[in-house]
């Protein structure tokens, strides 16, 4: 697992499901279709990845194939750094 | 309502009016009386449709004599909303109290905390300008994004993406708007021993486009059960002033004139309405894109939309939760 995924892990587990383990979150799962993210969920998680991973997420970036699963996530993050 | 056709299209929302508003008399008659046991009903009026049908209703089903409206601008409404709800008042002949909340609100700091939050994300805004909030539209990602608009006093406006903080502090700030009037109301509630009359319709209730108890609050909710164009249709038939069913929906929360679509709903009423009603009744997206002058992917997307919003809206429906129950706390008498 690369360091973005054990990160971005860590922030879903705590922030957006609360702690609950038992939510197994499969690298491709859709957060929307999963509902486990709503319209403040994703303002959230554009602060997080803006400050854990150095980034910047423009307006236009916002969009279900850079931001809708853990894979989706760390394949954005790892392009935006290079 | 009409049995469905083949076709499909919003006739399927066309209402028997006069059964429809006698139908909401008797509900309200035994509500009002019987199960809440007061005298009357305060309707809060901003001179839009929804608080202008319920006032309506209300004097259809308890006579203008049991229905108090309630005006409460405050800085940033419009002055529109003032005078149509006087207009509405004066037509149906009820008693009226204006109370300008802008005092509560400066108290509250509800000002200082909603310009804060913009500052947070506009460094140059100041109290000269003005705002409103804004989502995404519907058709530019899936992801609902929320941000504000500042109009600086040169007239000049911008576009800002909020954090989630700021926008969390943006809406906390301007709830107090909605709480400080339904506090008012039920002032006069306890003044004259009457029920709140709630003004969500369908859509809002559904949806949850509103502030838990702030305009979510009330005692009874004659019109939760209908759509927005229906809300039109009993509004008409109630005789409600013209210019006051040609008013744009607008949320008079925010200092720049903000529609429903652009803060909420992203489609106008009489689309969103069509896709409610479809969705609910597992109408696929195709049938409804052809009614609602929509693609397929649109109505798939609004689908989506209604499900996210729902999730959402839970929180605000919810009860206070209890270990146990209590007593007979709740149950009907």
């Amino acid at each position: 697992m690369s360091s973005i995924e054990t990160e971005l892990r860590k922030y879903i587990l705590d922030k957006l499901l609360f702690g609950r383990t038992e939510v197994a979150l499969s690298g491709d799962a859709s957060f929307l279709e999963s509902g486990i993210i709503d319209s403040t969920g994703v303002l959230e998680l554009v602060s997080f990845l803006e400050e854990q991973f150095q980034v910047k997420v423009e307006d236009e970036d916002l969009i279900p194939a850079n931001l809708d699963s853990i894979n989706a996530i760390v394949r954005y993050v790892e392009k935006k750094r290079k | 309502m009409k049995k469905e056709s083949g076709i499909f299209s919003a006739d399927q929302l066309k209402l028997d009016v006069s059964k429809e508003a006698d139908r909401i008399g008797v509900f309200m008659r035994e509500g009002v009386f019987k199960q809440l046991k007061r005298k009357g009903v305060v309707v809060g009026l901003s001179g839009g449709i929804d608080s202008s049908a319920v006032a309506a209703l209300s004097v259809h089903a308890l006579g203008a004599d049991r229905v108090v409206g309630i005006f409460m601008p405050e800085s940033d409404s419009s002055d529109d909303s003032l005078r149509l709800g006087q207009l509405l008042a004066n037509k149906l002949g009820i008693r009226t109290f204006k109370e300008d909340i802008s005092g509560i609100l400066q108290g509250a700091e509800c000002y200082r905390r909603r310009d804060e939050a913009i500052k947070a994300v506009v460094p140059q805004y100041h109290a000269g300008y003005k705002s409103k909030l804004v989502l995404s539209s519907l058709d530019s990602s899936e992801f609902r994004i929320s941000y504000v608009v500042v109009q600086d006093p040169e007239g000049k406006q911008t576009k800002v993406r909020l954090t989630a903080d700021a926008f969390l502090a943006l809406v906390a700030a301007t709830n107090f708007k909605q709480r400080t009037r339904k506090m008012m109301e039920y002032y006069y509630a306890d003044r004259f021993l009457y029920a709140v009359g709630g003004t969500p319709n369908r859509l809002e209730y559904d949806q949850g486009f509103f502030v838990k108890n702030g305009d979510g609050s009330a005692d009874i909710k004659p019109i939760a059960h209908l759509y927005k164009s229906q809300v039109y249709q009993i509004a008409r038939f109630l005789e409600v002033p013209e210019e006051i069913l040609n008013r744009p929906p607008t949320t008079d929360t925010y200092s720049l004139a903000q529609s429903q679509e652009e803060f909420y709903f992203s489609l106008p009423y009489d689309k969103m309405d069509l896709c409610l009603y479809a969705k609910d009744r597992q109408i696929p997206a195709e049938t409804v894109a052809v009614a609602a002058g929509l693609t397929a992917a649109q109505v798939d997307r609004v689908y989506r939309d209604i499900d996210a919003k729902r999730a959402v809206a839970r929180y605000l429906h919810m009860e206070p939760l209890l270990i146990e129950a209590v007593g007979d706390v709740g149950t009907p008498s």
